[in-house]
């Protein structure tokens, strides 16, 4: 097995699950509404006080990112379970973690990717400034792939049960807290005028971090679920 | 120690001796504890919580370390014993979390004014306690128990490299928001009177643990192997 045939493979996998994808566009829209529709509903919890919001906006855009990542998880593996193409993958000749990496980058440009695009409307609706912007979309564009390599862990740890969704969000949200943690002190330090290298270097070591280890989990995970 | 009998027979002899110690050591801490050691110049009497908080919080990591290796021992040589020590030891650390936070809550109270601060380790902790949950939740759920105890293995061992990386960003969260109007607890040079209880009960509780697990461990020994010929053979015994 060369490199070359691990790359296609990689390449492969990811084009197919795009195709899928986007023939199911409900899947990666479905998630952006959400997210859309959280941060609306803690305006008008909390109150239109333009103060308020302000100081809560990047928590509140950042849970609200959270819990939309973590909703859309179960779709990684979820209909591949179901039909029995995941078992075939498994079977394959090539290395687990190269073909979870493939579903979870997949599943990241699909449901990830959206939440920054529209990331500018929200700040716009919670008052945020040009600077806090730039640094929100930074911290999500670092942030958001971590929260898929954890998540991907859950999601084959309870892809053979019925009921998965309740618990998954059990697993997987007391392991995104250091996501939580530096995406919105990031934010928060640069509308306040800090410099945030700190916070965006720790969120890079994350995902640097994430990359590597997850999908060995993911893996073990995957074939204890379908045994 | 591989063989199920073996373990079922050898945990029931050491068992009652297990107890008896840990009762002793326990009871010469909280007399060590509640009676000899004198109250503190700072604190008066409520200090003494630390000899049932210190204890729960250690071991609130403790069990969550052996959880790992025994998941990690189980996954990796499919040692039945090991998993089930595993699985067996996540309520038990479970309650250990949660009596650390009541007695920190408790002691919080009077010291700091409030039932709850937003303090670092009471934070860690209270997501350590969530991650326990997650484990117990993520056993329950799953039907096959040997599928189940392997799931539980690897969210186990995640869960322990996480455990600093949570940690650390948290004490990070928490310097990073204005400091705690109330300082932490800073740990004066404890004087040996009220340190030697403390070590006692500390080893008290472990074992405490170890017996609690065992017996956790036996039960679901005789679950899972209720098919098997040595189980009906204790069963006739009877």
């Amino acid at each position: 097995m060369t490199d070359r045939s691990l790359a296609r493979a990689f390449s492969l996998l990811l084009r197919r699950d795009l195709v899928i994808n986007f023939r199911q566009r409900s899947e990666c829209v479905n998630p952006v509404l959400f997210f859309v529709i959280v941060v609306t509903l803690f305006a008008l919890g909390t109150g239109a006080d333009r103060a308020l919001l302000l100081s809560m906006a990047p928590g509140v855009i950042w849970v609200a990112a959270l819990l939309a990542s973590m909703l859309s998880l179960e779709s990684i593996f979820r209909s591949d379970f179901e039909d029995g193409s995941l078992e075939q993958l498994l079977l394959s000749a090539h290395p687990v973690t190269v073909l979870v990496l493939a579903k979870v980058t997949a599943h990241w440009l699909v449901t990830g990717l959206p939440l920054l695009l529209v990331a500018p409307l929200l700040c716009i609706l919670l008052g945020l400034s040009d600077e806090g912007l730039k640094t929100l979309m930074l911290t999500l564009l670092i942030g958001t792939p971590i929260l898929s390599l954890v998540g991907a862990i859950g999601v084959a740890l309870t892809v053979g049960l019925r009921r998965g969704g309740v618990i998954i969000s059990l697993l997987v949200l007391p392991l995104y807290i250091p996501v939580l943690i530096f995406g919105t002190s990031a934010v928060q330090m640069s509308v306040a005028g800090f410099p945030v290298n700190g916070q965006l270097s720790m969120l890079a070591a994350l995902l640097a971090l994430a990359l590597a280890l997850a999908p060995l989990p993911t893996a073990a995970a995957l074939r204890m679920s379908l045994s | 120690m591989g063989s199920p009998p073996h373990f079922y027979r050898f945990t029931g002899k050491i068992l009652p001796w297990l107890s008896l110690l840990c009762t002793l050591l326990i009871a010469a801490g909280l007399w060590g504890g509640l009676v000899e050691a004198p109250a503190d110049y700072q604190q008066g009497d409520s200090f003494r919580i630390i000899y049932v908080h210190v204890p729960s919080a250690w071991m609130s990591l403790f069990v969550y370390v052996v959880m790992a290796v025994c998941g990690a021992i189980g996954l990796i040589w499919h040692m039945k014993n090991a998993e089930i020590i595993a699985v067996s030891s996540a309520p038990i650390g479970a309650s250990f979390t949660f009596l650390a936070l009541v007695t920190g809550s408790l002691w919080g109270k009077p010291m700091w004014g409030s039932w709850w601060v937003w303090d670092a380790r009471l934070t860690s902790e209270l997501i350590l306690l969530f991650l326990y949950l997650g484990v117990i939740g993520l056993y329950a759920a799953i039907e096959d128990k040997r599928t189940a105890s392997r799931a539980v293995a690897i969210l186990a061992l995640v869960g322990l490299v996480n455990i600093p990386i949570i940690h650390y960003s948290v004490e990070w969260w928490n310097t990073l928001h204005q400091g705690p109007t109330v300082t932490k607890f800073d740990k004066p040079s404890i004087h040996v009177s009220m340190l030697i209880p403390l070590l006692l009960m500390a080893v008290g509780f472990k074992l405490f643990y170890l017996i609690s697990v065992l017996i956790r461990a036996r039960g679901e020994l005789i679950e899972r192997e209720s098919n098997s010929n040595w189980v009906s053979e204790l069963l006739e015994k009877r």
